[in-house]
């Protein structure tokens, strides 16, 4: 610490390890907010309806809920855990510094992939509501929507490119637009009213109550995933905003409330406005659920303010995931579990340029050249496969490094019961995945497997293992 | 009116890819390898939070 001179030019301020260039700290609470719930709530307008035509409406309720517990063990988990890991790399830095090299090197791949998939899946989306919003203004011929795909990825990769402040703050302003969307278009459908459009004691009687039974639950709780999937994502702004003991924990805690109620307001509204049978066909029925329930209201207000949110929110996601694989990748070149190239930051713009650079053409070709399921299920099994990972790392991390030996910004309560409450979660959803995407399941277990071999093999030996930890952490317990 | 917003799309996202490769190109050649690379985790924390009880 003596040679640190936060006032150096030519050392930037930070630190005794030699950064000339790093990530910039200048993020708040409200940023992480928006890089949580912006990747998310496009879940919300598009994607969980397809629960309901996996077992029904109260099927499709039930999977949301028990995802929101699922999620809710996730964000308090990862607030604990990263509120002293304030580093780039998210869960894949915990992974190093708790568990070790190989995990660390599984669980990176698990973000890249499950967010630049998830990105090329909104940019296939947003293509997708372009070439909606052509027919509803009378074109006349089928629109081409590769040029809308790629100008979505190549705006936001510019956008991150040119530094995260801008960046979150686009996310934050887009992001509450389509929240307040969601809140607007429930207050409208005034389900206290006896005048109100909404029906649900007609479309959820009878047969329509539980179409499928109990298995039908099950195979919902794969779509009930949807509603939350990637609010993890906060943790990769740790690096870059002011105070990260408290910003972390306030953003991710806050972010994961938001969405337990836009999930529960998005499930009432649509199955009180569409019938299950439309509502669960999320091909040829209800493609965008929130934009066909303001329709049915009538009122052209609300469906253009629905329109702009389920546009936005699929921006708002797409450019939160370029954020989240450029600095996961980012890290991992930094530690040189990848050349190290891939480490660089941008002097003026502070970025991990490089990352973001590298991970475009990925996107293209996956928006361009791969169907929108296969490309969402390799985003939802990546995700599934680094929920498995935090209910070993957070057990770990107490156990090496109990709550008197590290100064934590948040603890989260009744340790371990959210830990094994997100193992038996999983567990259950990883059967309900194999129903429906066995193969792929097995496919991207086998991927991972050739690619850990890889690295225990052959990249590791470039890893300088001692040059990975810089923090100042006591040894852990027992060591 | 479509098929020109389609044509701007194109023209947009070719400018927007444009200067990132320029402004990387740049980058790459002002700035020495070391400096680019410089970035270690954690340092700032390492300075403000020391993770004393």
């Amino acid at each position: 610490m003596a040679d640190t001179d936060i006032t150096s030019k030519t050392m930037d301020g930070m630190g005794p390890h030699g950064t000339k260039v790093g990530l910039l700290r200048v993020l708040g609470p409200a940023h992480v907010w928006a890089l949580g719930v912006g990747i998310v709530l496009v879940g919300e307008y598009m994607g969980w309806n397809f629960a309901v035509g996996k077992g029904g409406a109260y099927a499709a309720l039930i999977a949301c809920w028990f995802a929101g517990i699922l999620y809710s063990c996730v964000a308090m988990i990862d607030s604990e855990v990263t509120s002293t890991v304030a580093a780039a790399g998210g869960q894949y830095t915990q992974a190093k510094h708790i568990v070790g090299p190989l995990m660390a090197f599984n669980v990176g791949l698990y973000l890249v992939f499950a967010y630049t998939m998830l990105e090329a899946g909104n940019a296939i989306t947003l293509g997708y509501l372009i070439s909606v919003a052509a027919d509803m203004t009378g074109a006349t011929e089928a629109l081409d929507q590769r040029p809308f795909i790629i100008l979505a990825i190549m705006f936001l990769a510019w956008l991150n490119y040119r530094g995260v402040l801008a960046t979150l703050t686009f996310n934050l302003v887009i992001t509450a637009f389509a929240f307040c969307a969601i809140i607007l278009l429930f207050f409208a459908s005034a389900p206290w009213s006896e005048g109100t459009m909404l029906a649900h004691a007609d479309l959820m009687s009878g047969q329509a109550a539980l179409p499928y039974g109990w298995l039908g639950v099950l195979a919902a709780m794969h779509f009930g995933l949807w509603f939350y999937l990637g609010i993890e994502g906060t943790t990769q702004a740790a690096e870059e905003v002011r105070s990260p003991a408290r910003s972390l924990p306030f953003g991710t805690l806050a972010g994961i409330m938001t969405l337990l109620i836009a999930a529960t307001l998005t499930w009432y509204i649509c199955v009180g406005y569409l019938p299950w049978e439309y509502l669960g066909d999320g091909v040829n029925g209800a493609v965008a659920p929130l934009f066909s329930a303001a329709q049915m209201t009538g009122s052209d207000g609300l469906i253009l303010i629905l329109g702009f949110g389920t546009l936005f929110a699929t921006l708002a996601s797409a450019n939160g995931c370029i954020n989240d694989a450029s600095r996961a990748w980012f890290s991992m070149g930094r530690d040189h579990y990848l050349p190290q190239w891939f480490g660089a930051v941008h002097p003026t713009y502070r970025t991990p340029y490089r990352a973001i650079l590298f991970l475009v053409p990925i996107a293209l070709i996956f928006a361009l050249g791969a169907p929108l399921d296969q490309v969402i299920t390799f985003s939802i099994l990546s995700g599934l496969l680094g929920y498995t990972f935090m209910p070993i790392n957070v057990i770990l991390f107490r156990r090496k490094w109990p709550l008197d030996t590290i100064k934590r910004g948040y603890v989260h309560p009744f340790h371990p019961i959210p830990a094994l409450v997100l193992l038996a979660l999983c567990s259950v959803t990883y059967f309900a995945v194999f129903l429906g995407y066995g193969t792929q399941l097995i496919a991207m277990v086998s991927f991972y497997i050739v690619v850990s071999l890889w690295f225990h093999f052959w990249r590791y030996r470039f890893v300088k293992r001692a040059d990975q930890f810089t923090m100042p952490w006591p040894k852990p317990r027992g060591y | 009116m479509w098929p020109m917003i389609e044509t701007g799309a194109w023209v947009l996202s070719a400018l927007f890819a444009l200067h990132m490769v320029w402004d990387w190109y740049k980058t790459d050649s002002t700035y020495s390898e070391d400096v680019l690379t410089s970035s270690r985790e954690g340092e700032i924390e390492a300075m403000t939070e020391q993770h004393k009880l």
